[in-house]
């Protein structure tokens, strides 16, 4: 087919002859159908790794410090945690915008490069839309907690009750209840329709092992699944128009999330720049997550034939661009402070930069701005170690963003006589330590359960699924 | 036929030796038959002869009820159920209605995509002939299958069976109902 292509070409094409760019090599050393699914049902069917009981205990122990932050909440009343006045907004929002912004690389590399036909995305789609589950988990416990009374969060939905009112659409916040449950609900569909030819593969490799219950747990989620390439069709359609919803869904929910602040009247956070910066930090955050959790699971695992190093590239290249967008950001801010000529908006930004909160800016301009230009290199970029240590610091970093969005606009907005400066308590640090806690306890169940690569995706990008002889065109 | 069998099932190793099946298959005029594959064989559906999928009007028809239903749900609790004047404006306008009947278009979209897909698919479906096979387990790890239904007018054990082993297929075996 290239040939034909060739042909019908303009002439001149013929006389230079363009060089056809090799095709990065997803999965590497040629590996079979077979080998593909031994590997990643594997680590499901293999006996449970000490290590995993280890790290398994670790993390329920650190989710406990939620569980009990969260108790002594409901018991007390939601003074426990460090706001007042000035600062009625800290920690809870500062984390549950920290939380969906590590969602949203989950769904980009899901639904976005799956759009942009960017075939890398494969191997590690299936553990970035997990991540993106258990963080809006994460996510939604601060604010559902921080209405005070938890018992009444179902009044943020439009469910007709004795009071006889309905909520306030014309609210942003209210706006943010329906993007974040409808980015879950849809983030579980699309994964679980992701999972179910997998599901298919499990249930039949158990009943082949005489694991008959087991085989019954997947093949009642696998839903009779049988490979029929009539389903395949239908199949394929439908994965395509989610990640075509996705896309625009992603998007929406971050600019929602932005319009929180944008909508209101507070200096720093009353700008237009939000909605992309925010969606540039989030894929930014997400991006450093994804590095943080897929590195060790690729040396553990030993997936380095399916996460090359081609896979690591183009995630350190990703993390690059949109951490460059993030300080692009940061540098109008104080160029839009300065040229609008607003005296308050103006004090904002020195005051973030040199006031009380200096040294929480500080870190933010270090980690998101400094530490990804690291990627520009090669040398950095194999070395792996190094990669996941600055996916660390960019995870700070991003926490360290909101924090100084939220906090320092809230400390001193336009009456100096109403100032504060504002700690979080203890009860809150424990509370947002122990949600590392349950993100980690929900993805070693994931990685300990489910298969944590898609096979049939990964299968459809060998060389050996091409039946049109090797010429890959579209 | 004596016992009456579902069909015929045939095995073929690689993805492209089922492709070429796939078209002579098609080309022989059969319309009751499938291929099993462990992955979505890219250009298989043409080789088949299958049509565009219905699954993309479902979803349509899915987003539009979502956007309705926003935009219906906002004006009629607050501008007509229970009117409450906040902040000084509108009880109703579809700039501050939009933001949830865009996440509802969305939400209903997947919705309609997946349970359309599902009933497309006529599945949950846990028992089905295919799944009798043998070694039909390898069907979603790396080997290909062709299922040519009895229920098929062109069905003829000898002559399909004859089709199948000629277009490359190995261990042809008929299927019990």
């Amino acid at each position: 087919m290239a040939h034909a292509e060739h042909a019908a070409a303009p002439a001149i094409l013929q006389e230079v002859n363009p060089a056809v760019l090799p095709r990065a090599v997803l999965v590497a050393n040629n590996r079979s159908f077979s080998w593909i699914t031994e590997k990643i049902c594997g680590i499901i069917e293999g006996k449970t790794p000490a290590w995993w009981w280890i790290f398994f205990g670790v993390a329920v122990f650190v989710a406990s410090f939620t569980v009990a932050g969260i108790t002594y909440l409901i018991a007390t009343g939601v003074g426990v945690w460090g706001h007042a006045n000035p600062v009625n907004w800290a920690w809870d929002i500062v984390n549950f915008v920290f939380w969906i912004g590590i969602g949203h690389a989950g769904t980009l590399i899901s639904a976005i490069l799956c759009l942009l036909r960017q075939k890398w995305r494969t191997s590690i789609n299936r553990s970035a839309e997990a991540m993106t589950i258990f963080a809006v988990v994460c996510a939604a416990i601060f604010p559902v907690f921080h209405v005070g009374r938890v018992w009444y969060a179902w009044y943020l939905f439009p469910i007709p009750n004795s009071n006889v009112i309905w909520q306030n659409f014309r609210s942003p916040l209210e706006w943010d209840v329906f993007a974040v449950s409808t980015y879950g609900t849809v983030s579980v569909l699309f994964w679980y329709v992701g999972l179910l030819p997998d599901l298919a593969t499990l249930r039949d490799r158990f009943y082949a092992a005489g694991d008959k219950f087991r085989s019954f747990l997947y093949g009642l989620f696998a839903m009779g699944w049988r490979g029929s390439n009539r389903h395949w069709s239908n199949y394929e359609m439908a994965y395509m128009i989610l990640a075509g919803i996705s896309t625009p869904l992603v998007l929406s929910v971050h600019t929602i999330v932005s319009f929180d602040f944008a909508v209101s009247l507070l200096p720093g956070w009353h700008t237009t720049i939000f909605p992309p910066y925010f969606v540039a930090g989030a894929i930014f955050s997400g991006f450093g997550m994804v590095l943080t959790l897929m590195l060790p699971l690729r040396a553990v695992y030993h997936l380095e034939d399916l996460i090359t190093q081609y896979h690591i590239d183009c995630m350190c290249k990703i993390t690059l661009a949109t951490g460059t967008i993030v300080g692009y950001a940061y540098a109008m801010e104080f160029f839009i402070a300065w040229y609008s000529a607003n005296p308050y908006e103006g004090f904002t930004f020195i005051n973030r930069a040199f006031g009380p909160y200096a040294w929480a800016y500080w870190i933010m301009i270090t980690c998101n701005v400094l530490t990804p230009q690291f990627f520009w290199s090669r040398r950095v970029r194999q070395n792996t170690t190094l990669v996941w240590v600055l996916s660390i610091f960019v995870n700070v970093g991003m926490w360290f963003e909101r924090f100084v969005i939220i906090v320092t606009s809230l400390a001193r907005d336009f009456l100096p006589s109403s100032w504060g400066y504002y700690s979080p308590s203890i009860v809150e640090i424990f509370t947002f330590f122990g949600t590392f806690g349950v993100f980690s306890t929900l993805f070693l169940l994931f990685i300990r359960f489910l298969p944590i690569m898609p096979m049939a995706e990964l299968k459809a990008v060998t060389p050996q699924a091409d039946v049109h002889g090797g010429s890959d065109h579209h | 036929m004596a016992a009456p069998s579902y069909g015929l099932i045939a095995t073929f190793d690689t993805a492209p030796g089922l492709y070429r099946a796939a078209q002579q298959v098609r080309d022989a005029g059969y319309r009751n038959w499938d291929c099993i594959t462990p992955l979505p064989v890219h250009g298989l559906d043409k080789a088949m002869g299958l049509k565009r999928s219905i699954v993309p009007r479902i979803s349509l028809a899915g987003g539009i009820t979502g956007f309705v239903t926003g935009m219906t749900m906002v004006w009629w609790t607050d501008a007509f159920d229970y009117p409450l004047l906040v902040g000084g404006k509108p009880m109703f306008s579809p700039m501050f209605a939009f933001p949830v009947s865009y996440e509802l278009t969305i939400l209903f979209t997947a919705f309609a995509t997946i349970i359309g897909m599902f009933v497309v698919n006529g599945l949950p479906m846990h028992y089905h002939p295919v799944l009798k096979h043998d070694h039909i387990r390898r069907g979603m790890d790396d080997t290909f299958f062709i299922v040519i239904e009895a229920r098929d007018p062109r069905f003829n054990l000898a002559n399909t069976s004859a089709l199948l082993a000629q277009a490359g297929g190995k261990d042809i075996k008929e299927l019990e109902t």
